[in-house]
């Protein structure tokens, strides 16, 4: 049965029919979704369903690994991010990405938000600072570090690290921002403090985060894409997905009822 | 017997024993070289020894021991000195021989600028053919004044004729170039101006000389008198003697002043006699400076190796080879790395580099001889295995995560190598640079042959431009070592020496190190996580 496609607003991000091969293995079978601008879109399912896989295609993360295949598609702003006509780095600062585990750089503060925007080639202290200051107070952390941008950045809570990774990328002024599971290694205060940032943040970027917390997804994200062994199950209004869902799958992953 | 080897108490017992021998071992190194290398200041009493046949002896005692191939005889070695009287520092006596033996209380030593020691007692100061009474307050005020003396004589030669030198050196080899041209107006004028300025200095040069023969005659107009240990009196010059003592007057506070004094010494001046007296301070400054030359060269070189074998090369069997042959070079005899250096760096480039440069020169070598230049490249070439194995290491231990944060804030490959990962590295790679400092600072095989020398007459750092000069010969502790302990005429007066060197050289490299290890740390401190 060929699935609906789910339509979404304003759609940035169009995937059509992705496939992709880690060496001869299929990880991704024929993804086909849109993306809507300005909005949080969060992708759930089981490990290994393949939803950190497609967020990496996203900003091109897996060129870094060898033996990967990717067909298929993947527009944003109607321009195919596989053409060779695109400039990979070009594109990564379009598409920002926080990880998984903090991976703040071994500098201070101050140096880890401006990162970005110094490879891009300004050196005026003023307008670096302005880009610090404007980042930070975006990923709330303003007023936690504003009288220690000098210290080691290696040196806060792992919360705090992962909101400097989230200013990090915001400094970029990114149009979409790619969350990994952003939240698996802080405890619920940090969670929520990250939460309510991703909500703020939505009203300047497009955000798409994948999870492992059901709740989560629940409670932040406007769309909810569940995948399972490689294949996009459901993707639909989160509202709808939570409360009424069309496959069989999707209620069993998400009652809790799996496997 | 199986329950005890399951317990696994063997194992212990096996790893610690081994662990003990090699402790052991290099503490016995250590503990040798501290005890020969720290005594040697000590003041030691002077005895006085009358022999059967009616000899005296009168000096140090250096040492007890039973005669080889005779039953319950010792015999004694007694540092007798007075070298320029006797021919040779040591006697042997055997204990059977002695009639009497004591430490007469005004017996002295006189240290003095050649010859050695001389060991007798003040008789007095001469006046033509008579001998005036001296006591020995007045011997130390005479002693401050040709002190006095003898530093007014070293300015000049060293500071003023040496500069004479440089000039004059100078001048003539600018002339030599002016004449590679052809003459035309200008570079006559020109040559005219040098032969000038060098007819100045030659005329300056002769002052100094004239001002230097007087100084010398008036040094050598005061004398003492000194009784020998055999009844006859030896003339001394004041001039020649560095200090007097008398050690079986001497308390421990005094004994103690002066040994601090004369290590100070010992570290801070320079060689006499041959290298087995003075100081060493020429050789602890040419290993300092060669090590640190030789950091300069092997960091950027090994890691940049490192970086391309590492992070650019693909895993094939090329990269492979390389990798194991550069962990191989590691074993190659380095007095093999001396002969390439003597032949690449020496012959080949520093050839050229005065086939170049220094034209003028010619057949005079400026590079193309031995220097701390070219033996710190060759001991770099040496250790360049160790901190391309340790920069590897390194590289592959810093985060994938970090990578990652980099390329997706848009960095480059090389942007990222550049800002996060070489400066996570960086302990690692200074790691591979404490090992290499360590290894440099032990070699002297290789040093041997590209530009170590028994004797340096200046330093490779001084006030002349280009205040730094790599092309300069200089001393190693390590070669002192060798030089005094095996090439030295006066051998076993030397042994002292080669001690204190080692000892002096031990403690410089642990400096080095040590001095690496704290940066190091520092550096581990920032870069490692220490929330969460």
């Amino acid at each position: 049965m060929e699935k609906v496609r789910t339509t979404v607003p304003e759609p940035i991000v169009n995937i059509i029919d992705l496939f992709l091969y880690y060496g001869k293995v299929e990880a991704l079978k024929k993804i086909a979704l849109d993306i809507s601008r300005k909005n949080i879109t969060s992708f759930i399912g089981p490990s290994g369903c393949g939803k950190s896989t497609l967020i990496r295609c996203l900003n091109r993360m897996n060129d870094l690994i060898e033996n990967v295949t990717i067909e298929g598609c993947i527009r944003i702003d109607d321009q195919d991010i596989y053409s060779p006509a695109v400039d990979v780095t070009e594109l990564r600062r379009r598409v920002g990405m926080v990880f998984q585990k903090p991976n703040p750089f071994p500098k201070t503060i101050y140096e880890n938000v401006i990162y970005g925007p110094r490879l891009m080639g300004i050196r005026k202290k003023g307008i670096l600072d302005e880009i610090c200051e404007k980042a930070l107070k975006k990923a709330a952390l303003w007023d936690d570090v504003k009288d220690r941008l000098h210290a080691n950045a290696l040196d806060l809570s792992g919360g705090q690290q992962q909101r400097i990774c989230i200013a990090r990328a915001i400094a970029m002024e990114p149009e979409i921002i790619l969350l990994d599971e952003p939240c698996s290694a802080l405890d619920p205060i940090a969670t929520a403090k990250i939460e309510d940032m991703l909500c703020d943040l939505k009203k300047d970027y497009t955000v798409i985060i994948v999870t492992h917390n059901m709740q989560q997804a629940a409670r932040i994200s406007d769309y909810t894409g569940f995948f399972m062994m490689g294949e996009l199950v459901e993707y639909s209004v989160t509202s709808e997905i939570f409360t009424n869902p069309r496959e069989k799958q999707t209620e069993d992953y998400i009652t809790g009822r799996f496997g | 017997m199986r329950e005890i080897f399951k317990k696994g108490n063997p194992y212990i017992w096996l790893t610690a024993s081994a662990l003990t021998v090699c402790l052991l071992m290099i503490c016995g190194v250590i503990v040798l070289i501290m005890m020969n290398g720290f005594g040697i200041f000590w003041p030691r009493k002077i005895v006085k020894i009358t022999l059967h046949n009616g000899t005296v002896a009168l000096g140090e005692i250096v040492k007890k021991e039973p005669i080889p191939y005779q039953k319950d005889s010792y015999r004694t070695k007694i540092k007798i000195g007075n070298r320029d009287v006797y021919g040779s520092d040591f006697t042997w006596i055997a204990n059977a021989d002695i009639v009497s033996l004591h430490f007469p209380i005004d017996a002295v030593v006189f240290e003095r600028r050649e010859w050695g020691n001389l060991y007798g007692f003040l008789k007095g100061f001469r006046q033509g053919e008579t001998i005036k009474p001296l006591q020995h307050d007045t011997l130390m005020i005479l002693l401050a004044e040709s002190r006095g003396l003898y530093k007014k004589i070293r300015y000049i030669e060293k500071k003023e004729i040496g500069n004479i030198n440089y000039l004059m050196e100078k001048y003539r080899l600018e002339l030599k170039r002016l004449m590679m041209f052809p003459p035309t107006e200008k570079i006559r004028k020109k040559t005219v101006a040098l032969n000038a300025k060098i007819d100045g200095l030659e005329k300056v040069y002769q002052e100094r000389e004239i001002l230097l023969n007087n100084l010398y005659k008036e040094a050598k107009e005061k004398e003492i008198v000194v009784l020998l240990a055999d009844g006859q009196d030896k003339i001394v010059p004041i001039f020649q003697i560095i200090r007097v003592y008398a050690p079986n007057k001497m308390g421990f506070f005094s004994k103690l002043v002066f040994y601090l004094t004369k290590f100070w010494e010992f570290i801070w001046s320079e060689p006499r006699e041959a290298n087995t007296e003075g100081g060493i301070f020429p050789a602890i400054f040419g290993t300092v400076m060669m090590v640190i030359i030789m950091s300069i060269a092997v960091v950027p070189l090994g890691v940049l190796t490192a970086v391309y074998l590492k992070e650019y090369a693909s895993d094939n069997m090329i990269a492979r080879i390389v990798r194991i042959s550069v962990s191989n070079l590691a074993g190659v005899p380095s007095i093999v790395f001396g002969i390439f250096g003597l032949g690449f760096f020496i012959y080949f480039v520093g050839g050229n580099v005065d086939k170049f440069f220094f034209p003028e020169a010619l057949p005079a070598p400026t590079f193309g001889t031995g220097g701390i230049l070219w033996a710190s490249l060759t001991l770099a070439l040496l250790t360049v295995p160790v901190v391309v194995v340790a920069t590897e290491e390194a590289l592959s231990s810093v985060p994938i995560s970090l990578r990652e944060g980099s390329y997706a804030l848009g960095a480059t490959k090389i942007e990222t190598l550049w800002r996060v990962v070489i400066p996570q590295a960086t302990p690692g790679i200074l790691t591979g640079m404490i090992l290499s400092m360590a290894r440099a600072s032990g070699e002297v095989a290789p040093l041997m042959i590209t530009g170590v020398v028994k004797l340096a007459p200046s330093l490779p750092i001084d006030s002349h431009f280009p205040y730094i000069h790599l092309e300069r010969k200089f001393m190693h502790l390590g070669f002192h070592i060798y030089d005094v302990g095996f090439q030295s005429p006066n051998v076993e007066a030397a042994i002292p020496m080669v001690y204190t060197t080692t000892l002096v050289l031990l403690i410089t490299v642990l400096t080095l190190n040590l001095a690496a290890i704290v940066v190091r740390n520092k550096l581990k401190k920032w870069y490692s996580t220490r929330a969460i």
